[in-house]
């Protein structure tokens, strides 16, 4: 029998051997600012443990260069994934010196890379598995349980972005809620406005080309100058308009930001809306309007549920878009996770950044996943009904 | 496109009239003071005056460039490899990985390359150009995997190798929509590029947050109008191309 090679694997093989190897498994500092030191991953732990982590890590390899059966590949990349997340926090407290609060322990290269390398051996299992929208999000939510379940246990608490966390626990949690009602909210809203404006530029021709233009141009306006350029009028309302300002209307914070969120919005939610209905086949307007079916009744009894997984398209586009964005709100006082990434690009302080900018992946990442699973649930709903 | 008057060429005008007011702003920008005064408290100045703006348009640009230029080069490889024989295997992966890499914020893939890089226009580099590898990389792969079945028949037919078949017949028939994804990816660089001056590059954002920090609503608003001029003349030129190619290819675009 000859020996056949995965061409992935050796893609991912490679990887591995040099992070293993080559890279530094964790970075060591006397205090959060000063540049680190590397330590390799047999430096890291303690030594029965350091060369169990790198027998794994070869083993696991190994399972993904040879041309292996899925379900072995799918438990060689999940086995070393664990043992990855776990160990990474025992080396944490392996090298955090008795009583030191000041030193700060964090993963470096060498772990980034391989987590990287058996996520891609991951993704792809996960991919040739071709699973059910269901099962994606039950593969989520194990994901989330796990890496809450370490949190909690406590086992990452010498890491540095864990130390960062301890420091400002509070806000942490507020302004995760901040950037989490940013988001939704003006998705929220511009589901509310965008969709009856949609069904309205489908109807009326002459309409149609010049709200998706201007509609266009916003979105080429940069965020920071949109947040920026909405802090004058929304100062002037504030001033001027009894009551404005006790609904939490003012110049800068919360309120420019929710604004330009909705107004990036808006493009997505009305163009999906309108291709998605200019999309329902004329047969089924046809037979509706032969029913007697009244505008009404066509518009939500056939085009709506026809369209829907096209307009769904448009929501995800905005919510992924907006997670992102809402960093940016940081910058003119309205919240969110951006608070934390730009005091530390300020501080230098990196766990700072990654104490932000971690939250807010995968807060997007969840989105994304969550809402490619309902479109295809409903798609494919669409179709067998349709049948 | 067939009725003649003022619906033909009204467009052109407003073009040029944004091309020479753009230009008119970067050059001369003490002419627009009196416009831009009314903006600023306390009498403070109307114009950009910490660096040329001109200078820092032109760096804009040439940023946004030369990330354009290595996203579509790494791109478009890369959908030709996962389009042969030899990479098909890499086909499903890419696709996922493709989707994976659109969740994450421009601002978290920026804050993070700094570590790596450290502050000015490298990670501002990194940033635009993953960040423009998605689409580039999304419609090439749409490009050459929607070919005409007959067309890339008759080319083998021909006796056509496998390169030349790549150059002369499925790349140029790729053309309009791979052009489309560059348009996208150059669109979203413009903005995203101005997030690059919270890591100290030299960018039109320099302007924007100069007028965040010291309250001046006017820095804001010139900052953020080149900006966006730009992005709308740059996508009115790439999407002419786009039209233009796709009618040499038979091919509609979009």
């Amino acid at each position: 029998m000859t020996i056949r090679f995965d061409k992935l694997g050796v893609v991912i093989a490679a990887i591995v051997a040099y992070a293993a190897f080559a890279a530094p498994f964790a970075t060591f500092r006397a205090n959060r600012i000063v540049p680190g030191e590397a330590r390799s991953m047999l430096e890291a732990l303690p030594a029965a443990t350091g060369s169990l982590l790198l027998a794994t890590v070869v083993a696991a390899a190994l399972v993904a260069l040879l041309k292996t059966p899925l379900i072995l590949r799918l438990a060689a990349s999940v086995v070393a994934l664990a043992a990855l997340a776990v160990l990474i926090g025992v080396a944490g407290s392996f090298l955090t010196p008795e009583g030191n609060a000041f030193a700060r322990i964090s993963p470096a290269s060498g772990f980034w890379l391989l987590i990287f390398a058996f996520t891609l051996l991951l993704a792809d299992v996960l991919t040739r598995l071709n699973l059910s929208p269901w099962a994606r999000v039950g593969v989520l939510v194990l994901a989330a349980l796990a890496i809450g379940l370490l949190l909690a246990s406590g086992s990452w608490n010498n890491l540095s972005i864990l130390k960062e966390y301890a420091n400002r626990a509070d806000s942490f949690w507020a302004e995760g809620s901040k950037h989490v009602t940013l988001a939704l909210g003006s998705l929220a809203a511009a589901a509310v406005v965008g969709l009856p404006l949609g069904i309205l530029c489908h109807r009326v021709d002459k309409l149609r080309a010049g709200v998706l233009n201007v509609l266009n141009i916003i979105q080429t306006i940069p965020s920071i100058a949109l947040f920026g350029l909405l802090i004058a009028p929304l100062g002037w309302v504030a001033v001027h308009v009894p009551g404005a300002a006790s609904l939490g209307i003012r110049g800068i914070g919360t309120a420019p930001a929710f604004l330009a969120l909705f107004l990036y919005s808006l493009l997505p939610v009305v163009a999906n809306t309108v291709v998605g209905l200019a999309g329902v086949p004329r047969a089924a307007n046809d037979a509706a309007r032969g029913m007697g079916m009244t505008d009404r009744q066509r518009l939500f009894g056939v085009e709506f549920p026809l369209a829907f997984p096209v307009i769904l398209t448009g929501i995800r586009i905005v919510l992924v878009q907006n997670i992102g964005l809402a960093t940016i709100a940081a910058l003119i006082g309205g919240g969110g996770f951006g608070v934390f990434v730009f005091q530390g690009v300020g501080q230098t302080a990196m766990d700072l950044v990654l104490l932000g900018a971690v939250p807010t992946v995968a807060l997007a990442f969840a989105a994304a996943i969550i809402l490619d699973a309902a479109i295809e649930m409903t798609a494919t709903k669409r179709r067998v009904e349709t049948a | 496109m067939k009725e003649a008057g003022i619906k033909t060429w009204l467009p052109s005008l407003l073009r040029l009239a944004l091309v020479v007011l753009l230009v008119a702003f970067v050059t001369n920008p003490g002419w627009f003071e009196p416009l831009l005064k009314p903006l600023t408290e306390n009498n403070a100045p109307a114009i950009y005056n910490q660096g040329s703006l001109l200078t820092l348009t032109l760096l804009h640009l040439r940023t946004v460039l030369i990330a354009t230029v290595a996203a579509t080069i790494v791109a478009v490889a890369l959908a030709i490899l996962v389009t042969r024989p030899a990479g098909v295997e890499f086909l499903p992966l890419s696709r996922s990985l493709v989707n994976i890499g659109q969740t994450f914020p421009p601002v978290a893939v920026l804050a993070l390359a700094v570590p790596a890089v450290g502050f000015g226009e490298k990670p501002t580099l990194i940033a635009l150009f993953l960040y423009g590898l998605l689409p580039i990389f999304e419609n090439a792969l749409t490009g050459l995997t929607t070919l005409p079945a007959n067309v890339v028949e008759a080319a083998r037919g021909a006796g056509m190798t496998g390169w030349q078949r790549l150059t002369k017949v499925e790349l140029p028939l790729s053309a309009p929509i791979i052009l489309g994804g560059i348009r996208l990816s150059v669109v979203i660089s413009l903005a995203t590029a101005t997030i690059g001056s919270t890591v100290a590059a030299k960018t039109l954002g320099e302007v924007i947050i100069a007028g965040l920090l010291s309250n001046n609503l006017a820095f804001v608003l010139q900052g953020g109008l080149i900006v966006a001029a730009l992005a709308v003349l740059i996508y009115d030129g790439l999407s002419a191309i786009e039209r233009y190619t796709a009618r040499r290819m038979g091919r509609e675009a979009e």
